[in-house]
């Protein structure tokens, strides 16, 4: 397949489709509306299905059973609608699902909600953070890899610029090898004096373990997350750290315009770099560490009071002192087109770190 | 110790002389143990038992998939030989869409109770409805959170005691009783709707009838179908468990009333 120019959220409902999705849910909400509608267009080309949903809390109910047949299944929303979403995520996790979700936030305040997450339970979810149309469509390719490798919920982090420009993108299915599906649901063990179950309380027959035991499945969980934690390659790109005074921290859209801003200032002679999170969770605390193991001063740029550069400090662990560089930059509809992504704004706030 | 000629009088002012024993187990075979876990006199076993015979009896075991609510019900949801997806307390209906548009060709039921459908999650199942999603939810409705120990549900009956309607429900202070049934009978998508009860051995066997004709409808491909059950739950009515039979009959039958409300293979 050659590069077609794209609008970012048919390119990531393209790169659901190549990932082998077969079905959708969602409810309309920008900017995510757009992947739903080229998902609603799109599936039943493929053979899959997409459905309306009446709300947030029947869309990823509907992607739930359908993941639990093991189709590759999707929903998402904006943060706000995953704020509905959540109870749901954090059962989904402990029935060992995979199912991959997408956050188009507005701006960048649902990193918490995120990495953290806002259900209730001990559990974590993979979050990724593409910062480009071409990056998108193979995190979503990854997303669906990881959600069946480590059956457990993956979070694609988007934005209103992902979702609304284009960009020339080649969307051919990435090979990340067979997937395991012998849990999955289809009936056919019914009847077998072994029926599978797929549930948040664990999968312990009454017949042989005289009930739920929540401690064991509980116990098993948190072993499954350990796993998973330790098995996810951490992400990132840095830029420029040979050498850099100070390092620049940010994720999503604005790694972009940090990006060029410290290629700008490296081209007059001021030493700066740039370390870039791909994946939020597992987040990559050594290679944020090794960045900045030279730098006077860290600097993090997010649109938000302040989130990520919690996990960075964690990261820096008193090595440097980080200064935050970002803030709130929104529209009047607070769907975070942000004045403040600009290559000029950004390059006059490093140097100010810089001077310190 | 009472002798009467030609029959086996079992004393019972003093321990057995030798242990009980099994004569037939009368356990269906899609479930795995037949002792359960809920109070003595509770209705739910017997819905449960009529909806697997119902499985069994279409020949769909092995492609069932039940989907289950959170109430004192879900102790069957590990013990039954049908794959089960267990989903969050009012979130069956929209799990067990996934499932069927996923997967057209399993067979797909739910099964909750009267807080789960009607209170946590009732838009799910009006929503499926008039989709016209081809699977069959049950509903098992006592009137009370059962397991959270007898609580006012939204089907709870006017003038029933509940734990935190001591003095009984009334309309003033909490609100008229929803009847499910029949709000899903007006709703375009839904093929088939009926109301049964298990609190006699006719009805029991009316209720299997329904069932059975919610399943078939679904294997038919007509669209979606409900069957609700009145159950007893001597526990949450806070009355002795005799007793239960009659209360569901004099008080719950008397407004959520026992029939077939929508059938359209035979309109």
């Amino acid at each position: 397949m050659t590069a077609r120019l794209l609008e970012g959220s048919e390119a990531i409902a393209e790169a659901m489709v190549a990932a082998g999705c077969r079905f959708f849910a969602g409810y309309p909400m920008t900017p995510f509306t757009e992947v739903l509608e080229h998902m609603a267009r799109r599936l039943p080309e493929v053979g899959g299905v997409c459905m309306n949903a009446e709300s947030e809390l029947e869309a990823i109910g509907m992607a739930w059973g359908a993941a639990a047949t093991g189709t590759p299944a999707a929903t998402g929303s904006t943060g706000q609608g995953l704020s509905l979403m959540q109870e749901s995520l954090a059962e989904i996790t402990l029935a060992r699902l995979p199912l991959v979700v997408l956050n188009m936030a507005r701006a960048q305040g649902d990193y918490f909600q995120a990495t953290r997450g806002g259900g209730h339970g001990d559990y974590r979810h993979i979050v990724l953070a593409p910062t480009d149309i071409p990056e998108a469509v193979e995190l979503i390719q990854l997303a669906f890899h990881l959600a069946f490798t480590w059956r457990n919920p993956v979070l694609v982090f988007g934005d209103y610029y992902l979702a609304h420009t284009a960009q020339s993108v080649d969307v051919s299915p990435i090979d990340h090898g067979a997937r395991d599906l012998a849990w999955a649901l289809d009936g056919s063990s019914g009847g077998s004096g072994r029926a599978k179950l797929v549930s948040p309380l664990g999968g312990f027959k009454r017949k042989e373990q005289s009930g739920y035991n929540l401690a064991d499945h509980y116990s098993t969980c948190a072993d499954a997350t350990a796993n998973m934690i330790a098995g996810v390659k951490p992400l990132v790109e840095t830029g420029f750290v040979d050498g850099a005074e100070v390092i620049v921290v940010a994720f999503g859209t604005p790694g972009r315009y940090v990006r060029a801003a410290v290629r700008g200032l490296r081209a007059d002679g001021v030493p700066v770099g740039y370390v870039r999170p791909i994946t939020l969770f597992p987040f990559p605390s050594e290679a944020v560490a090794r960045a900045c193991e030279g730098a006077r001063h860290v600097a993090v740029y997010e649109n938000n009071q302040g989130q990520m550069i919690d996990d960075v400090r964690l990261a820096v662990l008193g090595h440097a002192p980080v200064h935050f560089i970002g803030g709130l930059s929104l529209d009047s509809s607070g769907f975070g087109i942000a004045p403040d992504l600009d290559v000029q704004v950004l390059r006059a706030r490093i140097e100010e770190v810089f001077a310190r | 110790m009472t002798e009467h000629e030609g029959i086996n009088i079992v004393p019972t002012d003093q321990p057995p002389t030798h242990p009980a024993t099994l004569v037939r187990d009368f356990t269906p075979d899609l479930i795995d143990v037949g002792t359960h876990h809920l109070c003595a006199g509770c209705g739910e076993p017997v819905a449960m038992r009529a909806a697997m015979e119902a499985v069994a009896e279409l020949g769909v075991v092995q492609r069932t998939i039940g989907v289950f609510g959170i109430g004192c019900y879900t102790a069957f949801s590990n013990n039954l030989d049908v794959e089960v997806l267990q989903a969050l307390h009012g979130r069956a209906p929209s799990l067990a869409t996934g499932v069927k548009r996923a997967k057209p060709d399993t067979f797909v039921f739910t099964m909750q109770g009267d807080g789960d459908m009607v209170n946590e999650g009732l838009q799910e199942v009006i929503h499926a409805a008039a989709r016209g999603e081809n699977m069959t939810c049950i509903m098992l409705n006592n009137g009370v959170f059962g397991e959270t120990g007898g609580h006012m549900t939204a089907t709870t009956v006017i003038g029933q005691r509940t734990k935190n309607t001591l003095e009984g429900r009334n309309a003033a202070d909490h609100g008229h009783p929803i009847l499910l049934a029949n709000i899903l009978a007006g709703v375009d998508g839904s093929a088939y709707i009926a109301r049964g009860a298990v609190n006699n051995a006719h009805n029991v066997a009316l209720t299997k009838q329904m069932i059975t004709a919610a399943f078939e409808s679904q294997i038919a491909g007509r669209g979606f179908s409900f069957v609700e059950i009145l159950t007893m739950c001597p526990t949450g009515w806070f009355i002795e468990t005799g007793e239960a039979p009659d209360y569901l009959a004099d008080n719950l039958a008397a407004v959520h009333q026992i029939g077939v409300l929508k059938d359209i293979a035979r309109a």
